[in-house]
């Protein structure tokens, strides 16, 4: 019998697309409700200030204003809540409230509340309200915060210290750097960045008063996690009274994952007003008011031999928290980032030592990589400075320490779980051969000897996808008070059309698509006939989200696994309709049917009318093919590789020209190869651009200077180059499929290599280290130091 | 995103729109909008009332009067972009206004309106003052000429009085085809310039200006002198573009302080000469 | 409140006389007046390009138009592009490559790359990236929307092209 054409591993065009390239998509701000009302913010233009009054009466009197509320008005519910506390939390995580009550604690944090009729009276009527503020002194670096005599954010926090985490041996650590033939020392910051999806967050709330019940549209990447915070921690209500819906959503990175004071003052001001409201943020207050990422002041000493052995990392971070905790910024800079840090490198001693400080900036909360990228730029950045101190090759430092093989599963001694699987050197091998290493180091000392700066980088790279076995990542210690399994239900319709509804929560990542490439595979039906279902808490079994890479390495695999449950049932159901045994059934392609004979099969459209209809279905079993799993993976799993970059750094401008960037990843097994190179290109681009463009910049007053795009240079597609994509396949044991998620490596890979390549563009003037991004004057800047200091040794 | 309310009058003429503009003194003229609507999106320009003279036929338009190219005030960028005329006259024109800011900005953006706004971060006033342009402006007592070297006085300051409209801009051209070059190193974000050099050949020998880095654009007069007179080459353009202006006069903010800046526009300089000889 | 004025358009073919208050952007016009949220908004500054529509054929923000200055013209958005049922050439180069992730970028892009192909037909690499500098995707890195023009340019030229596995 002719095999069903496989979709697995196919580049399949996307389902999801012919309504969104038609503008037919429905985003957050593309909901209109019968008697909908607007909402707008007053925010405080202070980094730092008591609030001594409001007066909102003459935002009141205004046409079309109807209602205006304030944080003291709002006192009857609850702070957002701090989900993820990691370890070592020294005080209560301060949260913030559905306004600011009190005090602010930075630039855009919100004040006070207008509804009005329209979107235009509400935002007049902003200007209407009268804040009287006392400013405070800000701070907004977080080292600086922690000194003495720093502005006191919080007094729940002495000296802005939220929480103090560490990982690792100190003794080993210490011993091994007291020891070493060579110890390089760095100071190295993660600078600030602000996600930017391309739409903002918003909200429409509807509540109604006959059942005390709630409905919320909202930019959600986790729509049943916002349910249960909104309600069960911040409203004090049934679960079962809010219905969380998230519509099309234009880009999350991590940026819509967490619960806002503006998804909770929406719905509280709709139940007030007994109309629905719709809040949706304009891109300068998602600027100010919206998580941000990274943000890490680090000190670092790397330790090794001079044959190019490492030996030991010390690594003192203080993370910047922003003016609150937000929903799991615990978690980001301690267990996504202290337990990685060695990255791809077995490196016998390591200590990671964590300080998460309050600043008056915007709160610091998961951004794509999420704690990852903070980890693997530092220990790429320390590799190649350690290979420089000894006068290594780079690449081959790094086959030197690489975790080999056969160290696989691999325990990193930092409390990590064990890496699943891993082969770094072919990787790395066939990177450089992509580059033509050999020939580059000429044609760069050849360009030298002219005055051109050529530089490139290596960055090789581990992740944590596919987050989370619950008793790991739920475990006291911690501190994600919660499991991260996901759900999927499967069900075959009597028609043969089977629907899958899955906790998972697209945003542009074609999740649908490849579900219903797996689920067309494995049940043998036409992919036509598969329609996946998601993002309304009402239709889906409880699931924890899209992010941390999870969507395929959990939600995909709950949704194999139904799947094979399916199966299963389908085949004692088609045995009963061919008079046979169950244990004798086999099932394929599509068809069940008694080993041996397939010519006397069942289609599965035959086998789910049966079971629909349900009059002669064999005893004990139940009418219809559906089926749910809730799916905990064992472990999580560790996609890899190695990126490098060539770039041009024009000496006189100090301008960096990124020529190439070439990337071979292995993300375990690929289900679409089109969608995979998208995610990895996506996430190359916001890698690319910290090292060279962006960053999210407070002055000493704690005013945001970036606060918008004409400040804040997200790159456009002539600041990208093209990239040159390439793969191993090292499937995970972790879950059937072999599948590692490819969400976030081409982020954490990406801004390493770059900036490696700057630095060994920079070389021939003795510059060792530049913080991100490389910006021209920076550059520069460096450069001019370099020629000052030989000329005063000359 | 949301402007403060104002009243909107379309004028049909350039008389009507002096007359509107009589009336409502407050009122701003709205040209391609594009400096004008950015602004009052984020209430940092709250005027009562638009003229709109997009439409106005006295504005529009490029022609050719004897040695001069005479472009009307509210042309846009792509008409200018896409002129025949004007890609024959004045290549390097065409050059200059394809860096100005995307293909959007360009179909709507005025080149009117770019010089009587007078951004400091804006590119065509540095090229017309290379260019040696005259400006047309009309009031109600009629219409004067302005020699572009007087026409930017300050930041968004001009020539063009309270009641007037900057109607043409004249442009002499030369025998041949004229030499102008324009370097600009845009901002990251904004597109607009951190500094931008042009530089041009003419009669009297090379006009240089500035724009981007000071509060308005001015001409480079001590590039100007220190080649007069001097063969153009690769050795006399290096020796010329040393420290052409003093850092204490320029702009700076913290991704391009005013030291950078100034070296910026040696460089500038530099290479839009050498794209001359 | 100013005077509402009356204005009258004709977008995607169908002509619409509305009151409308003069600042009223033309985003607001088309997504709130008229229903048709296929044009998007991604910034408050003119950075983003997700509200491109064409007015009398010319690619333009919508956020940086008032509503009251396209009286008269004719109008074309994202909704209005595909003919009879069959994809623009520059829609179905964005699905064939993979020129889209989360969608909201894309009617802008699609919008701002058919004014393109107007103008060139026969754009370099480079010219694309260029023209497209008025346009931000956070989520593609570009690539994938270059190939998505490069392969309507080829169709529009009547040249052979090949796109992705067909689903269907
Ligand atoms: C995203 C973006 C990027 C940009 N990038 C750049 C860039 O890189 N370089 C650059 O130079 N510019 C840039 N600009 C600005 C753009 O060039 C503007 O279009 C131009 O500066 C103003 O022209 P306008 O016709 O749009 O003027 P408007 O905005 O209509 O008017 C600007 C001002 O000039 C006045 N005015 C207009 N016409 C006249 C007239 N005829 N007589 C008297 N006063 C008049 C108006 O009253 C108003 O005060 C950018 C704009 C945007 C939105
Ligand atoms: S909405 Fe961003 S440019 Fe129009
Ligand atoms: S596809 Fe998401 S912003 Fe472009």
């Amino acid at each position: 019998m002719a095999d069903v054409t496989k979709m697995v591993g196919k580049a399949i065009k996307r389902r999801e697309d012919p309504k969104l390239i038609q503008g037919r998509g429905t985003f957050i701000d593309d909901i209109k409700l019968p008697g909908m009302l607007h909402a707008a913010v007053v925010r405080s233009p202070y980094a730092h200030a008591k609030i001594k009054r409001i007066d909102v009466s003459r935002a009141l009197a205004h046409p079309g204003v109807v209602a205006v509320f304030t944080g003291e008005d709002m006192m009857d519910i609850n702070p957002m809540p701090a989900a993820w506390q990691a370890g070592g939390v020294k005080s209560n995580a301060v949260t913030p409230r559905a306004l600011a009550v009190g005090k602010v604690t930075h630039v855009g944090d919100g004040v006070a509340l207008v509804v009005a009729e329209d979107r235009y009276t509400a935002r007049d009527a902003v200007e209407l309200v009268e804040v009287e503020y006392e400013p405070l002194p800000a701070v907004v670096d977080a080292r600086k915060a922690t000194e003495p005599g720093a502005p006191l954010i919080h007094e729940a926090a002495p000296n802005n210290i939220c929480m103090e985490w560490e990982c690792g041996s100190k003794e080993k650590a210490d011993a091994a750097i007291a020891s070493a033939e060579v110890v390089v020392k760095e100071e190295i910051i993660n600078q600030r960045l602000i996600p930017t999806p391309m739409e903002t967050r918003g909200c429409v709330a509807r509540y109604d008063a006959a059942t005390g019940e709630f409905t919320l549209w909202m930019t959600s990447q986790a729509p049943h996690v916002h349910r249960l915070l909104l309600t069960a921690f911040v409203f004090g209500i049934p679960e079962t009274k809010l219905r969380c819906i998230a519509p099309n959503v234009g880009g999350g990175f991590g940026q819509k994952i967490f619960c806002y004071a503006d998804y909770a003052f929406t719905m509280w001001a709709a139940r007030r007003l007994g109309r629905p409201v719709k809040y949706v943020e304009e891109r300068s207050e998602n600027y100010k008011a919206s998580t941000h990422g990274r943000d890490h002041v680090t000190e670092v000493e790397i330790a090794g031999t001079r044959d190019g052995k490492v030996t030991g990392l010390r690594v003192k971070t203080w993370a910047n928290l922003g003016g609150y905790f937000s929903t799991i910024a615990g978690g980001i800079p301690t267990t996504l980032y202290g337990r990685i840090i060695t990255g791809v490198y077995k490196i016998p001693a390591a200590h990671v030592k964590v300080w998460g400080v309050y600043t008056n900036t915007a709160m610091v909360d998961a951004y794509r990589g999420a704690g990852r990228p903070e980890a693997s730029y530092l220990i790429e950045r320390m590799m190649d400075r350690f290979a420089a101190e000894i006068g290594m090759d780079p690449a081959e430092v790094r086959r030197r320490n690489f975790i080999q093989p056969q160290d696989f599963p691999y325990d990193n001694g930092l409390g990590m779980l064990p890496y699943d699987s891993g082969n770094y050197e072919p990787a790395l091998n066939k990177a450089l051969q992509m580059v033509g290493y050999e020939n580059f180091r000429k044609e760069q000392a050849e360009a030298r000897k002219q005055g051109r700066y050529l530089g490139l980088g290596i960055s090789s790279y581990v992740e944590i996808c596919g987050v989370a076995p619950s008793a790991w990542i739920g475990a006291v210690g911690q501190g994600w008070g919660a499991g991260l399994f996901e759900s999927a239900n499967v069900r075959v319709h009597l028609t043969g059309k089977v629907v899958v509804t899955t906790g998972s929560l697209p945003h542009g990542q074609g999740v649908e698509t490849t579900f219903a490439q797996i689920v067309a595979d494995e049940l043998g039906v036409p992919y036509e006939d598969v329609t996946i279902e998601w993002g309304d808490t009402l239709a889906a079994p409880f699931g924890y989200g899209t992010y941390g890479s999870r969507s395929l390495a959990v939600g995909g695999t709950a949704v194999h696994k139904s799947v094979q449950k399916i199966k299963e049932k389908a085949k004692i159901i088609a045995a009963h309709m061919l008079e046979a045994a169950p244990e004798d059934m086999v099932f394929e392609n599509g068809k069940a049917y008694v080993k041996g004979s397939p010519d006397k099969a069942k289609t599965l459209a035959e086998i789910a009318l049966q079971a629909s209809l349900a009059y002669s279905l064999p005893p004990g079993v139940e009418p219809f093919l559906d089926e749910t799993t809730y799916y905990d993976p064992p472990n999580c799993t560790f996609p890899f590789g190695t990126h490098i970059a060539i770039v041009e750094v024009d000496a006189e401008t100090g301008k960096v020209e990124l020529r190439r960037y070439v990337a071979v990843d292995d993300v375990g097994n690929i289900i679409n190869p089109l969608i995979v190179e998208g995610q990895l290109h996506g996430g190359i681009a916001q890698g690319v651009a910290q090292a060279l463009y962006e960053h999210g910049y407070y002055d000493e007053d704690g005013e945001l200077r970036s606060s918008n795009l004409l400040e804040y240079a997200v790159p456009t597609a002539a600041m990208l180059p093209r990239y040159e994509l390439d793969h191993t396949v090292t499937p995970s044991p972790v879950n059937p499929m072999g599948v590692k998620g490819a969400g976030e490596a081409g982020t954490i890979a990406s801004a390493q290599a770059v900036m490696n390549a700057v630095i060994d563009a920079l070389s021939p003037f003795g510059i060792k280290h530049l913080q991100m991004p490389a910006t021209p004057e920076r550059v520069w800047r460096a450069i001019q130091n370099s020629r000052q200091m030989r000329q005063a040794a000359d | 995103m949301y402007t403060a309310p104002f009243t909107y009058h379309r004028a049909q003429s350039l008389s009507e729109a002096l007359q509107m503009l009589q009336q409502n003194p407050e009122a701003k003229l709205l040209a391609g909008g594009h400096s004008l609507i950015p602004a009052m999106k984020l209430r940092l320009a709250t005027p009562p009332a638009l003229i709109d003279i997009s439409r106005v036929p006295e504005l529009r338009g490029i022609r050719r009067e004897g040695n001069t190219l005479v472009i009307g005030a509210a042309t846009t960028y792509y008409e200018i972009e896409s002129s025949e005329l004007v890609r024959q006259s004045i290549p390097a024109l065409p050059e200059a206004i394809e860096q100005i800011g995307d293909p959007m900005v360009r179909n709507k953006g005025t080149i009117g309106g770019s010089l009587a706004h007078a951004d400091p971060a804006a590119d065509l006033p540095a090229v017309v003052l290379v260019l040696d342009a005259k400006l047309k402006i009309q009031g109600p007592g009629g219409a004067r000429l302005v020699d572009v070297d007087s026409f930017f006085q300050g930041m968004f300051t001009t020539a063009v009085g309270p009641g007037e409209i900057l109607t043409e801009v004249h442009v002499p051209l030369p025998q041949g085809v004229a030499r102008m070059a324009y370097e600009k190193f845009p901002h990251p974000a904004s597109r607009y310039a951190v500094v931008g050099v042009a530089v041009a050949i003419g009669p009297n020998g090379v006009r240089a200006a500035l724009t981007g880095a000071g509060d308005h654009a001015v001409r480079l007069s001590k590039l100007e002198q220190a080649l007069s007179g001097q063969p153009l080459n690769a050795q006399s353009i290096e020796a010329a573009c040393q420290n052409l202006v003093d850092a204490g006069e320029l702009m700076g903010d913290h991704n391009f302080s005013a030291e950078y800046r100034a070296h910026l526009v040696d460089v500038l300089a530099k290479r839009a000469l050498l794209r001359l000889v | 409140m100013a005077e509402k004025v009356r204005i009258s358009v004709t977008v995607n073919g169908v002509q619409h006389t509305s009151e409308v208050e003069p600042r009223q952007l033309l985003v607001h016009y088309l997504r709130e007046t008229l229903g048709l949220t296929g044009t998007h908004i991604g910034c408050d500054t003119s950075q983003c390009g997700a509200c491109v529509v064409h007015v009398d054929g010319q690619a333009v923000k919508s956020c940086t138009v008032f509503a009251v200055q396209v009286d008269g013209s004719s109008l074309t958005t994202i909704e209005g592009l595909a003919k009879d049922g069959h994809y623009h050439p520059v829609q179905e180069g964005f699905w064939e490559k993979h020129g889209l992730q989360c969608g909201f970028c894309t009617p802008g892009m699609i919008m701002a790359a058919v004014d393109l192909l107007k103008k060139n037909p026969n754009p370099s690499e480079g010219e694309i990236r260029h023209a497209l500098e008025g346009n931000l995707c956070r989520c593609t890195g570009y690539q994938n929307i270059v190939l998505a023009i490069q392969y309507a340019a080829a169709k529009l030229r009547g040249e052979p092209v090949t796109g992705a596995v067909a689903d269907d």
